[in-house]
């Protein structure tokens, strides 16, 4: 059984009107390209986290739109990134922040091939329990070895000391928070963008194909020849190379690296952003994503329990509305559109 | 010899509160398929309303008009609270998914939990709670040269009679028998004329009760804090992993093998302590997933 | 060389001999008839052969080589496929998308994770041909969870056959479908399949298709082969009418109507 909810509305986009969301999401850049020039520098921030969860959301949801796995251990992979870079920064020193990318890139592909080799070899609850079993071995490391980790303390990169584009763009001197905001903004933004485009392109591919399959009936993708294990296996690795990168991106903006982003709840969050979007869609997660991050936000400054808040939006969701905000549009759009012909 | 008792005596203390929450969840998986995230946090929510119980009993009224054996009657009440609890979230927050695929109970419990755990923050402040008049009240047995706090021997009581008491349950009634022919197989069960759905919010109740019991019978011990219940979530995971989701005897064994190790853990290797725990549970989930005693 | 040949095949659950020493030979080009009551083991047979189940001992010779370890994908990339009885699909992909997606993993391009899978046109032109064959093209962007019954058994077999099998197992390709549209199914897996002379073995109930369509018929019975033989020998089978229609008698296989 697979999770499939929608049912004569699902998105595919086999169908000729490609040149329609290409259009639009062009437009959508367009618009986030200018924004920070139109708003203060704390929304700019504000959505430069969203971009970077929405990063995250994405690489998660190729486990579980696409393939049918949900992972309750999405946290490893982020913290994984972030302690990379924390520690590549800490002990070794590092200025550029390509360097940092690539390292922790590198630290999470470990964790999440390591992982995932695990992992895929259960499905539906089990493989949850497993994810979130790895990810606590993970948190519980960076809880007790506080002499590496700095423990709840955390580890502390400041964003004066790093450089962008291979030193091109560095923070040091006056107004440089204001600087570093607006350029790191652009950055996370120029990265969201080819992340987007990357997903788009492997989820659309046979490989892709292959996956939905997978999520489908897996029996039957064996007994049409493919290895489900191993496009399992890749498909862990490829989700937690987006949420690790997510995770290196995190650190400069946040300047603390602390177990909390190790923590089970997180890896919570990472399910909500996509539950909350549409996991059934390509744009769900992205959309759900920077849709959290404003909700959480807001919720947090405008009550002490925003957590409960949180709680019943996911439960009225998963009642009511379990096809996320893009998949109702999407739904809702059709309607509309047949009602209409 | 005597620091070894007191350690094995600790264990079993450990042992038998993580057994009441584990069984529990173990339960409700074995009649309904279900896994509830949030069961936790049920625990922490017993362990709130009882202190709270307690507490306000003990400054209402001199203690010594209610005695030991009065406070140790008001315990339970946290468990019967969070059985209620249980018998309201499972006709409004469960039922309503049982044709979709098992992923959706994980979602929409994780959403019970983060609602309760604020619920429990709105309702108990920030500060924790103790019913430690409890623990004081029944003093300490001496061990060799040293003295050990005769309420953990209480609570190892508790967890016997509380296995037995389920064993007996699960295997000598007719409800037993009900709840087992469910969770074999509910559409023959439903076929067979027994009400389903009330055998579901049955089991649940139960299970939540035995957390909620979990968390009464700790907090003389463990003070009620905030974020008790997502660790012993992730414990109670540990433990049926191990001993097999839906086994009675697997969260026995389960718990007592955890407690041992934790305790070893916290002698010897405290800081991958809890590493080793995921790690055994991670083991257990490869080598033989469906746990020491579990069916799949 | 034969195509495939069991020898002494056996699978048991329990007591129960589902597969109980078979030994069957299929030569190239042949379309086979697996029939017998329920029980008789020919699903079970199919499973065994096809990897679904493991074989508890006996060997099965694929093309001369012993495949008798070879995992289900190993098997499939060797050549033998099978649709299933309860229909198996991806209900949430097209059915262009179903049959693309075995045309991409026989070509092993299911790797390819940096090309639109809908820019391949040499595989967008089979998928189309396929679904042709099959009568499905005019359902080709409905999701295979939303097409009827008979729709659906088409396209589980055009699956099996996307993927150009030397040995096709067809699980009962007609079951659970109106009498009215089982003709005409079977008629359509019929021309593909023999007009494209693909070794095949159906498992089938009906035995008026089994007579009009079989080189050969293989009768189970409670796990082993009763008897096999041509159509004409089948039909004169006492023993064999007994078993499958409880009389004998030389009009025991003509329909009473």
């Amino acid at each position: 059984m697979s999770l499939a909810v929608a049912k004569k509305g699902a998105i595919t986009s086999t169908g000729p009107s490609a040149w329609r969301p290409a259009v639009v999401a062009i437009a959508i850049l367009l618009v986030l390209a200018v924004l920070p020039s139109l708003v203060d520098p704390y929304q700019t921030v504000l959505l430069t986290y969203g971009l970077i969860m929405a990063i995250a959301a994405l690489g998660f949801n190729l486990l579980l739109g696409y393939t049918g796995l949900l992972s309750f251990g999405h946290s490893a992979y982020f913290g994984a990134g972030a302690y990379t870079v924390a520690f590549i920064v800490r002990d070794l020193g590092a200025q550029s922040m390509e360097l940092c990318i690539v390292g922790g890139l590198l630290g999470t592909l470990l964790i999440s091939a390591l992982f995932g080799f695990v992992c895929v070899r259960h499905t539906r609850i089990f493989f949850s329990i497993l994810t979130l079993a790895l990810s606590q071995v993970l948190w519980s490391l960076a809880f007790k070895f506080f002499w590496v980790t700095g423990g709840t303390d955390g580890i502390r990169v400041a964003y004066a000391k790093l450089t962008l584009l291979g030193g091109l763009v560095n923070f040091a001197g006056p107004g440089s928070f204001q600087r570093f905001v607006f350029a790191y903004y652009y950055y996370v933004l120029g990265l969201f963008a080819l992340a987007t485009v990357i997903m788009w392109v492997v989820v659309h591919s046979p490989f892709g194909k292959a996956l939905q399959a997978i999520r489908d009936n897996e029996t039957r993708a064996s007994f049409v020849g493919i290895s489900v294990r191993r496009y399992r296996w890749i498909a862990f690795v490829i989700s937690g190379a987006f949420t690790g990168l997510a995770g290196v991106l995190w650190v400069p903006l946040n300047g603390l690296t602390t177990p909390d982003i190790l923590y089970w709840p997180f890896s919570g969050e990472i399910v909500f952003m996509s539950v909350l979007g549409g996991f059934r869609t390509f744009t769900g997660p992205i959309v759900g994503a920077v849709v959290f991050n404003y909700l959480k936000t807001y919720a947090v400054a405008s009550t002490e329990y925003w957590q409960l808040l949180l709680g019943v939006v996911l439960v009225v969701l998963v009642l009511a509305l379990p096809s996320g905000i893009v998949g109702t549009a999407a739904r809702l759009a059709a309607r509309f559109t047949r009602g209409t012909s | 010899m005597t620091i070894f008792i007191i350690q094995l005596l600790n264990s079993f203390f450990y042992a038998a509160v993580l057994f009441l929450i584990a069984a529990g969840l173990s339960l409700i998986y074995g009649v309904m398929r279900i896994v509830n995230l949030a069961h936790g946090t049920l625990y922490a929510l017993g362990a709130y309303v009882s202190a709270w119980v307690v507490g306000g009993a003990v400054g209402h009224a001199a203690s010594g008009t209610l005695g030991v054996a009065g406070l140790l009657l008001l315990l339970p009440v946290g468990a019967v609270a969070i059985a209620v609890v249980g018998a309201v979230i499972e006709p409004t927050l469960l039922r309503p998914l049982y044709r979709r695929p098992e992923e959706y109970h994980l979602l929409i419990t994780f959403g019970l939990l983060m609602i309760l755990e604020d619920a429990m923050k709105f309702l108990f402040g920030g500060t924790p709670l103790t019913a430690g008049s409890i623990m004081d009240h029944m003093g300490s047995i001496p061990i060799g040269r040293l003295l050990y706090p005769t309420y953990n021997l209480f609570v190892i009581a508790i967890g016997l009679i509380a296995a037995l008491g389920l064993w007996w349950f699960i295997y000598r009634t007719k409800f037993g028998v009900i709840l087992r022919a469910t969770s074999q197989d509910r559409r023959m069960a439903a076929a067979l004329g027994i009400n389903v759905s009330r055998v579901y919010v049955q089991a649940f109740a139960i299970g939540c009760f035995m957390a909620g019991l979990g968390g009464a019978v700790v907090v003389p011990a463990q003070a009620a804090v905030l974020g008790m219940g997502i660790e012993a979530l992730i414990l109670a995971f540990v433990v049926v992993v191990i001993g097999g989701l839906g086994s009675l005897e697997g969260a026995l064994v389960g718990a007592l093998i955890v407690g041992l190790v934790r305790t070893a853990g916290i002698q010897f290797f405290p800081e991958i302590e809890l590493a080793v725990l995921y790690l055994i549970a991670t083991a257990v989930l490869l080598i033989r997933p469906t746990g020491l005693f579990g069916r799949a | 060389m034969s195509l495939l040949e069991t020898v002494h095949l056996k699978k048991y659950f329990g007591d129960t001999h589902a597969v109980d020493d078979v030994n069957l030979t299929i030569e190239e080009g042949e379309f086979i008839s697996l029939v017998g009551p329920n029980g008789a083991g020919k699903t079970s047979f199919c499973n065994v052969v096809s990897a679904y189940y493991s074989a508890d001992s006996g060997k099965i010779i694929f093309q001369g080589e012993d495949v008798s370890n070879a995992s289900v994908t190993q098997r499939v990339k060797a050549g033998i496929a099978r649709s299933f009885q309860l229909v198996n699909l991806f209900d949430d992909l097209t059915a262009f998308d179903n049959v693309a997606l075995a045309i991409f993993s026989r070509e092993g391009k299911t790797r390819n994770i940096a090309a639109l899978a809908r820019r391949d046109s040499e595989v967008t032109r089979e998928a189309d041909a396929v679904l042709n064959q099959f009568g499905l093209a005019g359902k080709r962007n409905e999701l295979a969870r939303g097409l009827a019954q008979g729709e659906r058994k088409l396209l589980d077999v055009a699956l099996a056959y996307a993927l150009r099998p030397k040995l096709l197992f067809l699980d009962e390709p007609t079951s659970g479908v109106s009498t009215r549209d089982k003709g005409q199914i079977m008629d359509t897996i019929a021309s593909v399949v023999r007009g494209e002379g693909i070794t095949a073995v159906i498992v089938e109930h009906d035995m008026d298709v089994v007579f009009k369509y079989s080189d050969r018929i293989v009768v189970m019975h409670q796990g082993a082969i009763l008897a096999q033989g041509t159509p004409a020998e089948i039909r004169k089978n006492e023993q064999v009418a007994m078993i499958l229609i409880g009389s004998s008698g030389p009009d025991a296989f003509s329909r009473k109507d």
